[in-house]
C-alpha cells in the first residue's frame, strides 16, 4: 500500500482502497477451506461471509466448533469478537455522517479494513470514499473467495492431509499479531492463552476461550491509565 | 433448524447489530474509558486463547502434534512480515509435510 493520499485525491484513495480490498478478500479462500474442514456445510460457510462479514468472528465461530465446542459458545465467542466493530463505528460515525437507510447499509461494511482506510482521512468525502470502496471491494472478493475455498475444501477426503487444522491456529495468530504492539497487549495475550489452556482439561470445549475474555475484563478494569486503543 | 445454522444466523444478526449500534448510539454511551479499554483488549484475549486451543487443544486434553509445528512456522513467517495468506498456507503445508514424514 502506498502512503496516505493527499486530501481530495480521490483516485489515490480509490486505488489504495482497492488494493486493501484485494489483499483482504483473497484470504477468504482460507476461511472457506477452514470452515468446511471444521464441519460446516458450503452453504453455512457462505452464509457466514455474506451475513456476519467480519473475519475474526467468522474464524472464531468455526474454530470453536472445530475444537468440539457447542454452537452456543461458538456464537458467543463470535459476538464478543464483534464488539470491536461497535467501537470502530463510534469513531467513524461523526466522520462519515450518514443517517437513516444509508447508515443501515453502511453498518454491514463496518470492518477492520474499511475503518482503517477511512479513519485517517481529513475530509468527509475522502473518508466516505475510503470506507465504501474498501468495504465493497472486501465484501465482493471475500464472498467470492469464501465460495472458492469452501467448494475446494469440500472435495477433500480428510482436510488434515492438507494441514487445514493447523491453518486455523495460524489464521488466529496472524489476526492477533498486529495487536501485540504494546506490553499490556502482550501480557493479556499470554495470560489469556494460559487461562484457556489451563481450562481445556476442566471445562467443556468452547468454554476456555470464552473464559479468556475475563482476562481482558480484568486487565481493562485494573489498568485505568494504560494506553490501550481498540 | 440445526444448532449450527441457529448459531450462524443469530451470531450474524448480533454482529450486524453491534456494527449498527456503533454508528448509531451517542458517542458518550460507549466511550467511557473502561468500556473502551475492555473492548480494545477483548480481541487480544480471545484471539490469543483461540491460538492456544487450536494449536495444542485436543478434546479435553493438550497435545503437541503437527499443528504446533505449523504454528511455529507461522511465527517465523510473521516475523519476516509475510502476508496473511502465506502465513496460513505455510502453517498448513508444514503440518501436512510433517504428517507425511512422521
Amino acid at each position: 500500500m502506498s502512503g496516505p493520499a493527499a486530501p481530495g485525491d480521490r483516485r489515490a484513495v480509490v486505488r489504495d482502497s482497492l488494493g486493501v480490498g484485494l489483499a483482504t478478500g483473497a484470504y477468504g479462500v482460507s476461511f472457506g477451506a477452514v470452515s468446511v474442514a471444521s464441519g460446516l456445510s458450503v452453504a453455512q460457510t457462505c452464509a457466514l461471509s455474506l451475513l456476519m462479514f467480519t473475519g475474526a468472528s467468522q474464524f472464531a465461530l468455526v474454530g470453536v466448533l472445530a475444537s468440539g465446542g457447542s454452537a452456543a459458545s461458538a456464537g458467543a465467542t463470535a459476538l464478543l469478537l464483534g464488539t470491536r466493530n461497535a467501537l470502530y463505528g463510534l469513531r467513524l460515525a461523526p466522520l462519515l455522517g450518514w443517517r437513516g437507510l444509508r447508515r443501515v447499509g453502511a453498518a454491514h461494511l463496518l470492518i477492520d479494513e474499511s475503518t482503517a482506510m477511512s479513519v485517517g482521512r481529513t475530509t468527509r468525502a475522502d473518508a466516505r470514499t475510503g470506507f465504501l470502496v474498501t468495504g465493497l471491494a472486501v465484501f465482493v472478493l471475500w464472498n467470492l473467495f469464501t465460495l472458492l475455498g469452501a467448494v475446494g475444501g469440500a472435495v477433500l477426503e480428510d482436510p488434515r492431509d492438507l494441514g487445514l487444522d493447523a491453518a486455523v491456529g495460524a489464521a488466529f495468530l496472524a489476526l492477533l499479531w498486529p495487536r501485540l504492539d504494546d506490553a499490556l497487549h502482550r501480557l493479556v495475550a499470554v495470560a489469556a492463552a494460559g487461562v484457556a489452556l489451563g481450562l481445556v482439561p476442566l471445562a467443556p470445549a468452547g468454554v476456555p476461550v470464552l473464559a479468556a475474555a475475563g482476562v481482558a475484563l480484568l486487565a481493562g478494569l485494573l489498568r485505568p491509565r494504560s494506553g490501550a486503543t481498540p | 433448524m440445526s444448532a449450527i445454522w441457529t448459531a450462524v444466523l443469530l451470531a450474524s444478526v448480533g454482529c450486524y447489530l453491534l456494527k449498527l449500534a456503533g454508528l448509531s448510539v451517542p458517542t458518550s454511551v460507549l466511550e467511557r474509558p473502561v468500556v473502551a479499554r475492555v473492548a480494545g483488549l477483548l480481541p487480544v484475549a480471545l484471539l490469543a486463547a483461540l491460538v492456544g486451543v487450536q494449536a495444542v487443544g485436543d478434546g479435553s486434553g493438550l497435545v503437541i502434534d503437527a499443528r504446533a509445528a505449523g504454528l511455529g512456522v507461522a511465527v517465523v513467517l510473521l516475523l519476516v512480515r509475510a502476508p496473511f495468506l502465506v502465513v496460513v498456507a505455510g502453517a498448513a503445508a508444514a503440518a501436512a509435510v510433517l504428517r507425511v514424514l512422521v
